[in-house]
C-alpha cells in the first residue's frame, strides 16, 4: 500500500553507528548523568553530530537502538506524545505571553521554563523570557551545528502587516503553542537536547547571539563546505522513497489545508444565514398568541446552534490549520536534510573515485580523508534514519490526536444542538399536554 | 399537512397524539379536524399523476399533468371497495376553477389554498421545473390535502359542485359555469382591485387584515431565508466529502495509518451524502409553511368582502339620507341640495303642483325601497360578520394547532440531523483512534 517503505529498513544496528559501536551492554535505565561513557579514542564520534564528546549520552544511544527496531508495539500510542522509552530528564514549557512596548518597537516575549536533572545544567530549574527572534536564532544554530539531524520547524516568521494582527490574542496563542511544540521536540531529541545552544537558550540571561561556539560552527561549516561541486549518481532507493513520500504527503497536506479553509468559509456563511433565520422566528412570534412560545423556542434553539457553530469554527482554525502548516514546514526541513545527505554521499563518492584513479596511476594510497568521508556518510545515514523513524512516529501521534480532536469538536457541536432541540420538544409537548387537559376540563 | 399518499383511508385520528415522532403521522393528525357527513360516506385521495399532451386554447401543443381523483366508500376497509363515481382525471386549472367557485360562493369562509402554481422558494439543487417528478409528487400531495380540507369543512363539504368535481368525469365544467358564479366573480374581482374607503371599519376585521399581512411577511421572509440556509448547509456537508477523497489518497502512502484513514474517509463520504435526505425532509416542513402563507390570501379575501359589504351598506345609508333630504326639500320648498330638476326649474320656471306631487310620490316609493334595502344590507352584513367570524375562529384554532405541530416536528427533525452527525463523527473518531 505504501509507496515508500521507510519502516522496512533493516535495523541500523547493522550499520556502524559510532555511538552504538562504542557501547558494550547499554542499559536503558542508565541516565545521562550516570554514564559518561566516552567512546574510546574515537575522534570520529565528535564529528558525526558536531557536538563535543562530553555531551554524548549512552542512554540516548540505547534509546536510539530501541527505536530503530521495528516497533509495532501499539502501547506506544497511549504514551505521551514525546515520550521515549527512557525516563525524561529535561522538561521545557513555553507560556505566559506578554507585550513589550519600547520606543523602537513592540514585541511579544514568552516565558521559557526548564526543569532538569541533567548535570549539563547548573541549576535544576530555569525561567526566563524569550522572543521569537531568540527561537529563530536557536533554530539556525541547531541547523548549522547538527546538519545531519532533522530540526523541528518554527511557526512562520513573517506575517503580512495589515492582514494578520501580530498582537491579537488568537495569533499570539497559536504562535506560542507552536513555539512550545518546537522546544519540546528539541528537548526530547536524544541528540539535539544536548546541544549547547539549547542550553544557552534555556539558561543564559542574555543570549549573545553573535558569539558562536567556535568549535561547533567550524564543524558545521566543514559539512556545508564539503557539499559544493559534487553530483550524486545513485541514490539508495530508501532515500528516494523518503523523498517521494514527502512530496506526496506535502501535496495531501496542502489539499487538506484547502479543504479545511473551504469548510471554514462555508460554515461562516452558513452562520450568517442561520442568524437571520433565527431572528425571523423571533420576529414572527411577536404577532402570535399561542404560537409565541414555540416560535420563540425555535428562535432560541437556532441561536444556540449558531453559538455552537462559532465554537466549532474557532477550534478548527486554532487547532487544525496550524498543525497542517507546521507539518508542511517540517517536510521542508526534512527535504533539506535529505539534500544534505545526498551531497554528503556525493562528496564521498567523488573523492573516492578521484582517489581510486590516483591510486591506479601512482599507487598513492587512499587518503584518510576519504575514509572519514565514508564515516560521515554512514553516520549521516544512521542519524537520518533514526530521525525519520522518530518523525514518522511523532507524525502518526500528532495526526491521530489532531483528527480525533477534530472529530470530538464536531461531536460536541452536534451534541449541543441536539440537547437544545430536545429540551424545546419536551417543553412544547408539556405545554400541549397542559392545554389539552385544560380544554378537557371545560 | 400531507395525507399519507399510499393509504386510501384517511380516518380522523386523535388530535392529542403528542408523542408521534414521525412528521408523516403528524401530518395526518393535524390535517383532518372533524368528521363531516361527506367524510363519513367517502374516502378521497389524489392517487396518481400522469403527463398528457394536447392543444391549448390558441391551438398550440402543450404538455400538462393530470391527477386522478379517487373516491371510495368510507367503510370499505383494506381492499378499498368500488369507487364512488367516475374517478376523474383533473388538471391543475380545474382545481383552480373549483377554488374560484368556492371563493365566490362562500365569501365568508376562509377557503383552503391550492399548492403553489410554480415552484418558489427553491434551494438550488431542487428543481423549479413544473414537470419535474419531485415537484409533481409534492403537488399531488398538496392537491389531496386541498380536497381533504374542503371535505372536512362543515359548510364546504356539502357543496354539490364540489361533489361533482370529485365524482363526475364529464360535464363538471359546464355545471360550474351554469351556476353563473362568473358574474359574481367579475364583481368580486372589481371589488378586490377597487380602492374605496370604509368610514366605520370593524376593528376585528382591520386587526385580522393586519395580522394576515404580518403572517404573510413573516412566512415569506422565513421561506426565503430557509432557502439560503439550506444552500449553505449543503455546501458545508458537501465539502466534507473532499476529506473522504484526500484521506483515501493519503492512506495509500501510509503503513499503519492507512487503514484508519481509509475507513474514516468513507465516513466522511457518508456524512457528505446525508445532506440530500436531510434537505428533502425539510421540504415537507416548507410545504406546511407555504400552505399557511397562501392561507393569508384567503384571510385577506374575507376581510375584503367584509369591507365591500360594509362599504355598500354605508353607500346605501348615504343614498337613503340623500333621498330623505330631497323629500324634505320638495315638501318645504327649500333648496339645499343641488338637483338638476331644481336647477332647470329655476332656469326654466317652476313646475306645477301636479308635477311636484308625482315627483314626491315617486321619491317616497324610492325611499321605501331604499329603507328596505338598507335593512336588508344591514342584515346581510351582520350575518356575514357572524358567519365569517366563526370560520375565522375555526381557522385560527386550526392554524395554531397545526403550526405548533409543524414546529415540534421540525425540532424533532433537527434532533435526528444532530444524531446522524454524532453517529458519523463517532465512527470517524473510532477510525482515527485506530490510526
Amino acid at each position: 500500500m505504501s509507496a515508500g517503505a521507510p519502516r522496512g529498513l533493516q535495523p541500523v544496528t547493522e550499520a556502524t553507528h559510532p555511538l552504538s559501536a562504542a557501547q558494550e551492554a547499554p542499559s536503558p535505565a542508565s541516565e545521562g548523568a550516570a554514564g559518561r561513557h566516552i567512546p574510546s579514542g574515537d575522534a570520529e564520534a565528535a564529528l558525526t553530530n558536531g557536538t563535543p564528546i562530553e555531551t554524548s549520552s549512552p542512554a540516548s544511544a540505547s534509546s536510539l537502538l530501541n527505536r530503530l527496531q521495528l516497533d509495532d508495539d501499539l502501547e506506544v500510542d497511549t504514551l505521551d506524545l514525546y515520550a521515549s522509552t527512557e525516563t525524561r530528564d529535561l522538561f521545557v514549557t513555553v507560556d505566559d505571553p506578554k507585550k513589550h512596548v519600547s520606543t523602537m518597537e513592540t514585541y511579544i516575549t514568552y516565558r521559557v521554563s526548564t526543569k532538569t536533572t541533567r548535570i549539563e545544567f547548573d541549576l535544576p530549574e530555569y525561567s526566563l523570557r524569550r522572543r521569537y527572534q531568540d527561537f529563530d536564532w536557536l533554530r539556525m544554530k541547531l541547523e548549522d551545528s547538527q546538519p545531519t539531524h532533522l530540526i523541528p520547524p518554527l511557526p512562520e516568521k513573517f506575517v503580512m502587516k495589515g492582514v494578520v494582527d501580530r498582537f491579537s490574542e488568537e495569533f499570539v496563542e497559536t504562535r506560542m503553542k507552536a513555539l512550545d511544540k518546537f522546544l519540546k521536540r528539541v528537548a526530547d531529541h536524544p541528540v539535539l537536547s544536548f546541544n549547547p545552544h539549547l542550553n544557552a537558550f534555556l539558561t543564559a540571561k542574555d543570549l549573545n547571539k553573535r558569539q558562536g561556539l567556535a568549535l561547533l560552527t567550524k564543524v558545521g561549516e566543514s559539512v556545508k563546505q564539503a557539499a559544493g561541486g559534487y553530483k550524486l549518481r545513485a541514490r539508495p532507493p530508501e532515500y528516494s522513497a523518503m523523498g517521494e513520500y514527502l512530496d506526496t504527503f506535502n501535496q495531501k497536506l496542502g489539499t487538506m489545508d484547502r479543504i479545511a479553509q473551504r469548510i471554514l468559509k462555508e460554515q461562516t456563511e452558513y452562520l450568517v444565514e442561520l442568524r437571520e433565520y433565527g431572528s425571523v422566528y423571533a420576529g414572527w412570534s411577536g404577532s402570535e398568541d399561542s404560537l409565541r412560545r414555540p416560535l420563540e423556542g425555535v428562535a432560541g434553539c437556532v441561536s444556540t446552534c449558531c453559538g455552537a457553530m462559532e465554537d466549532l469554527s474557532e477550534s478548527m482554525s486554532q487547532d487544525l490549520l496550524p498543525v497542517l502548516r507546521e507539518y508542511v514546514l517540517y517536510i521542508e526541513s526534512m527535504k533539506t536534510v535529505l539534500k544534505k545527505r545526498d551531497q554528503s554521499q556525493a562528496e564521498y563518492e567523488g573523492r573516492l573515485e578521484a582517489a581510486v584513479i590516483r591510486k591506479q596511476e601512482d599507487k598513492t594510497p587512499v587518503p584518510l580523508e576519504v575514509e572519514k568521508c565514508q564515516d560521515r556518510v554512514e553516520c549521516f545515514n544512521a542519524d537520518l534514519k533514526a530521525d525519520w523513524e522518530r518523525w514518522q512516529s511523532n507524525k502518526r501521534q500528532d495526526f491521530k490526536q489532531l483528527l480525533t480532536g477534530m472529530a470530538d469538536k464536531n461531536i460536541h457541536y452536534y451534541e449541543k444542538c441536539q440537547s437544545a432541540w430536545e429540551s424545546l420538544v419536551s417543553r412544547l409537548q408539556e405545554d400541549q399536554a397542559e392545554n389539552t387537559n385544560d380544554t378537557d376540563c371545560d | 399537512m400531507m395525507a399519507d399518499s399510499g393509504s386510501e383511508e384517511v380516518a380522523v385520528l386523535d388530535n392529542t397524539d403528542l408523542t408521534s415522532t414521525e412528521s408523516e403521522n403528524n401530518a395526518i393528525n393535524t390535517m383532518v379536524e372533524r368528521e363531516t357527513a361527506l367524510l363519513r360516506k367517502i374516502d378521497i385521495s389524489v392517487a396518481e399523476s400522469e403527463k398528457r399532451t394536447g392543444k391549448n386554447t390558441v391551438n398550440m401543443h402543450e404538455t400538462y399533468t393530470v391527477y386522478l381523483i379517487e373516491t371510495r366508500p368510507a367503510d370499505a376497509g383494506a381492499e378499498g371497495g368500488q369507487p364512488v363515481g367516475d374517478s376523474p382525471w383533473r388538471r391543475y386549472s380545474e382545481f383552480e376553477l373549483l377554488r374560484t367557485f368556492l371563493l365566490v360562493t362562500y365569501p365568508y369562509v376562509v377557503i383552503p389554498p391550492l399548492p403553489e402554481k410554480r415552484a418558489e422558494f427553491v434551494w438550488h439543487k431542487l428543481s423549479a421545473d413544473n414537470l419535474d417528478p419531485d415537484f409533481v409528487e409534492r403537488r399531488r400531495m398538496g392537491l389531496e390535502n386541498f380536497l381533504m380540507r374542503i371535505a372536512s369543512h362543515s359548510v364546504l363539504s356539502n357543496d354539490k359542485i364540489f361533489y361533482q368535481f370529485l365524482t363526475e368525469e364529464k360535464g363538471w365544467r359546464e355545471s360550474v359555469l351554469e351556476t353563473g358564479f362568473q358574474d359574481k366573480a367579475d364583481s368580486r374581482l372589481k371589488s378586490l382591485s377597487a380602492m374605496f374607503r370604509v368610514k366605520n371599519p370593524d376593528k376585528c376585521f382591520t386587526d385580522l387584515k393586519q395580522y394576515s399581512d404580518e403572517l404573510n411577511n413573516a412566512i415569506s421572509h422565513l421561506l426565503r431565508v430557509r432557502v439560503k440556509v439550506a444552500d449553505r448547509m449543503y455546501g458545508v456537508y458537501k465539502v466534507h466529502g473532499n476529506y473522504g477523497r484526500v484521506f483515501s489518497e493519503w492512506s495509500a502512502i501510509e503503513k499503519e495509518m492507512g487503514d484508519g484513514l481509509q475507513s474514516a474517509g468513507h465516513h466522511m463520504d457518508t456524512h457528505s451524502a446525508s445532506v440530500d435526505d436531510i434537505l428533502e425532509e425539510e421540504e415537507h416542513y416548507a410545504d406546511q409553511l407555504k400552505e399557511y402563507l397562501f392561507y393569508t390570501d384567503a384571510l385577506r379575501s374575507v376581510c375584503r368582502k367584509h369591507e365591500l359589504m360594509q362599504y355598500e351598506l354605508e353607500m346605501a345609508v348615504l343614498d337613503l339620507a340623500n333621498k330623505k333630504q330631497q323629500r324634505e326639500e320638495l315638501t318645504t320648498g327649500a333648496v339645499r341640495v343641488f338637483s338638476l330638476k331644481g336647477m332647470s326649474s329655476k332656469l326654466f320656471g317652476q313646475e306645477s303642483p301636479e308635477q311636484r306631487e308625482s315627483r314626491l310620490a315617486a321619491l317616497q316609493l324610492s325611499i321605501q325601497a331604499s329603507e328596505e334595502g338598507v335593512l336588508e344590507k344591514n342584515r346581510e352584513c351582520r350575518e356575514f360578520m357572524r358567519m365569517s367570524w366563526e370560520d375565522v375562529k375555526r381557522f385560527k384554532e386550526q392554524k395554531d394547532r397545526e403550526l405548533r405541530e409543524a414546529l415540534i416536528s421540525y425540532a424533532i427533525m433537527q434532533m435526528s440531523v444532530c444524531k446522524k452527525g454524532i453517529q458519523v463523527w463517532s465512527n470517524a473518531k473510532e477510525c482515527f483512534n485506530k490510526m
